[in-house]
């Protein structure tokens, strides 16, 4: 996930320690950004979603207990900053800890596109006409199902990183997982059909 | 080329797993029972296969995660961190 350079001091960061947090700053921030980035799908709602973060994680630093790593306490800032754009944007959207239609009545098994794109060329699959799709396809996941795909699949946390940033159980952030990444198939399958 | 599969219960089950399964992550017993099932299930396999590429296909392409310049120095300027800008 994190490749650190030079470990970071969670007592400077506490004690407000300037220079730490900066350091803290550069380790994270690519991730924070990318993530809300996927999340969001525009470059400066992402940037917003970024700044707010940091502004938070400084204020809220000093009672941080270091129950979960630092790394999976700003993604949880961060993942809650951009559900909150989200809202504001839709204000019918879903929170990730809301009941989720995703997980009752619709089904994995529903009927599916049988298309097998395995053996397409290489370089069609890495196309920049693929690239564009995936990333639509992306965008398209229902909020709760993209979420859970971005810091899985995306950013590779662990499940159990997944559901501790999400405040899910890991049962639930499986099905979710398989939900986006079987919806994702299904549009890369249509595209592929169609091509 | 496409048709639709209708899932037999066996299938259903299957793709509770399947997550699991193409991570790796799955019991022994429950990967031979799968692995059965995908010999003798075109469209189960087709299913496995495809998912298993579009998890590789999103890993592949992801971008790195870099943050760009500007949206550094602008982060800096709004934590007031502007001494440490040239510092990484």
């Amino acid at each position: 996930m994190i490749e650190t350079e030079k470990p970071i001091s969670l007592e400077a960061l506490k004690a407000g320690d300037r220079e730490a947090f900066a350091q803290m700053v550069d380790q994270t921030s690519g991730h924070i950004y990318h993530i809300a980035l996927q999340i969001l799908g525009d470059e400066q709602d992402a940037e917003d979603v970024l700044q707010e973060t940091y502004l938070k994680a400084l204020r809220a630093l000093p009672g941080f207990e270091g129950r979960s790593s630092l790394m999976t306490w700003l993604y949880r800032i961060a993942v809650n900053e951009a559900l909150m754009a989200v809202r504001r944007r839709k204000p019918q959207s879903l929170s990730v800890e809301e009941p989720d239609p995703d997980l009752g009545g619709e089904s994995d098994s529903q009927e599916m596109e049988i298309v097998d794109f395995c053996c397409l060329p290489e370089s069609e699959l890495l196309s920049i006409e693929t690239q564009q799709a995936l990333d639509r396809a992306v965008q398209h996941l229902p909020d709760t199902l993209r979420v859970v795909f971005v810091m899985r699949d995306l950013e590779g946390l662990s499940i159990q990183d997944t559901a501790e940033a999400l405040a899910l159980s890991e049962n639930n952030v499986k099905t979710r997982l398989l939900r986006a990444r079987l919806r994702l198939r299904q549009e890369l399958s249509v595209t592929s059909a169609a091509g | 080329m496409s048709e639709e599969h209708i899932h037999t219960p066996q299938c259903r089950q299957l793709l509770g797993s399947l997550s699991d399964y193409i991570d790796g992550e799955l019991q022994a017993e429950l990967c031979a029972i799968i692995e059965q099932h995908l010999q003798e299930c075109d469209d189960c396999r087709i299913v496995v296969n495809t998912l298993r590429k579009t998890v590789e296909l999103y890993r592949r392409t992801s971008g790195p995660a870099e943050l760009p310049g500007s949206v550094r120095e602008r982060l800096f300027l709004k934590l007031e961190l502007e001494e440490y800008l040239k510092k990484t």
